[in-house]
């Protein structure tokens, strides 16, 4: 057997709070942030790319965990499903709104989607329906049939135009 | 449980069993010059750019490399700039980039209208447009539009610059023209003039995926109407992007009609036409046709409304 690969400090920021961990060169961020972090919220499906349970905002903005390495995330602001709830515990009112219409059954490709849509709401609150759609469009769910999700999503958009955060 | 090195596994413990692709080292530049000499000294290296098809075939192990060299962190490689009628989109610009930027949209639409179809919103927030031409999927986006636009695209190695014309880029499936050491730079191409129609179209069984074919046209109308010039590629069918130059000397100097894009897109579909598991030539080639016809009838109807959306 030949020698474990080396590994490397990565430093980086999650949900606000900074992390050191060792990583080989290979790992994938989703793989960082659950096994050297600890933070399972993030799901991995397929690991190439295809069903987006991994997704996490880096730089506010929201990439497959699968396809990126723990090593290029170094220095950055990551956001995973376990940072999107309001200080006080209680929910977003994206995460409220995928209660209050049933947006998931199983929850394994939820973390995906709602990081998605934090920061696609963000960017376009007034967000129609085909626009929605295709925003998710690189998010698989098994259960839902996707009906409920994208009803739970238009109800976020309207709370946020309101006043409010994702 | 317990790991391979009798470690715990799970939290901290250093947990090897979510890792998908063969051991390699990291690298990560900060210039080009320095990109192009790892590039040129290390080994079984391989280029990273957004990751959106690399990091798949690794997770895979389809691909399997010593060294990985990322270009993310190359500032001079990403960014757009129009001087004129001249376009330059650096490689490690992001495809989101593209489909955003303003300028852009006005002078060369059809840009954003393709870069819809390319993947998705999180896969668009990492792909570059170099890394699409350099990975040159026959379906993608970025090459057919490359080819539509007569594009250049530049290659810097320790030796300089090389730039290879569009047409002659792809040299079989999924193999472009980058030597050992070389690294894709940019794309550069001359917006057609203010006023032309444009159309870029697909069709897959679900958006974002990869096109069974596709189809994009610019065209130019002269003051009587007619066709003073006209650019048409079928993505999707071929090894690379297909730019149609007999269906081009077809429609120059023709004046629009239904009649004519009929004709235009039996001379599209005539032509070899890629088969797989799932979509056969006959269907293949049933596709391009109506897909070339959908699109020149669109290009021509906004050339016709003076280059607005029609
Ligand atoms: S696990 Fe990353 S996209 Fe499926
Ligand atoms: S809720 Fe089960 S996969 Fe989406």
């Amino acid at each position: 057997m030949p020698d474990a690969p080396p590994k490397r400090k990565i430093t980086l920021t999650v949900n606000g709070r900074e992390y050191t961990a060792e990583a080989e060169d290979r790992y994938s961020l989703a793989d960082f942030l659950r096994h050297a972090l600890g933070l399972t919220g993030t799901h991995l499906g397929c690991e190439h790319g295809v069903c987006g349970a991994c997704t996490v905002l880096v730089d506010g903005e929201a990439v497959r965990g699968c396809l990126m390495l723990a090593v290029q995330a170094e220095g950055c602001q990551v956001t995973t499903v376990e940072g999107l709830a309001n200080a006080d515990g209680s929910l977003s009112p994206l995460q409220q709104a995928f209660m209050d219409h049933h947006g998931l059954q199983c929850g394994f490709c939820t973390p995906g989607i709602l990081t998605t849509l934090t920061a696609y709401l963000r960017d376009r609150p007034n967000a129609d329906e085909a626009e929605l759609r295709e925003a998710l469009s690189g998010n698989i769910c098994r259960c839902t049939g996707y009906d409920t999700i994208v009803r739970a999503a238009l109800a976020a958009a309207g709370a946020m135009r309101e006043g409010g955060q994702p | 449980m317990e790991g391979a090195d009798g470690a715990p596994q799970g939290r901290q413990a250093g947990y090897a069993g979510g890792v998908k692709p063969a051991p390699f080292t990291y690298h990560r530049p900060e210039t080009l010059a320095e990109a192009a000499e790892m590039a040129a000294s290390l080994e079984n290296a391989r280029l990273l750019s957004g990751g959106q098809s690399l990091m798949p075939m690794m997770n895979l192990r389809y691909v399997a490399v010593d060294h990985l060299i990322d270009l993310n962190p190359v500032a001079e490689l990403a960014g757009i700039t129009i001087d004129g009628g001249r376009v330059s989109i650096g490689a490690m610009t992001r495809q989101r980039a593209v489909l955003e930027d303003e300028t852009l949209a006005r002078c060369c639409p059809v840009m954003r209208e393709a870069l819809g179809f390319v993947g998705h919103v999180q896969t668009r927030n990492r792909g570059t447009v170099g890394g699409s031409l350099a990975h040159l999927d026959p379906a993608a986006e970025l090459p057919g539009l490359a080819a539509l636009l007569d594009a250049g695209i530049t290659l810097r190695s320790r030796d300089g610059d090389r730039t290879v014309a569009m047409a002659d880029f792809p040299r079989g499936y999924m193999t472009p023209d980058i030597r050992e050491g070389e690294v894709l730079t940019s794309l550069a191409f001359n917006a057609w003039p203010d006023g032309h129609g444009w159309d870029f179209r697909e069709f897959a069984r679900r958006h974002g995926d990869f096109a069974m074919a596709g189809a994009a046209s610019l065209i130019l109308l002269d003051r009587d109407g007619r066709i003073a010039r006209a650019a048409v590629v079928l993505i999707g069918i071929d090894d690379g992007p297909v730019r149609l130059s007999d269906v081009e000397r077809m429609l120059t100097g023709e004046t629009p009609s239904d009649d004519l894009f009929r004709a235009a897109a039996a001379l599209a579909a005539d032509r070899p036409m890629a088969a797989d598991a799932l979509v056969t030539e006959t269907y293949r080639r049933h596709l391009a046709g109506v897909l070339a016809r959908r699109s020149l009838a669109v290009a021509c109807a906004r050339a016709a409304n003076g280059g607005g959306h029609a």
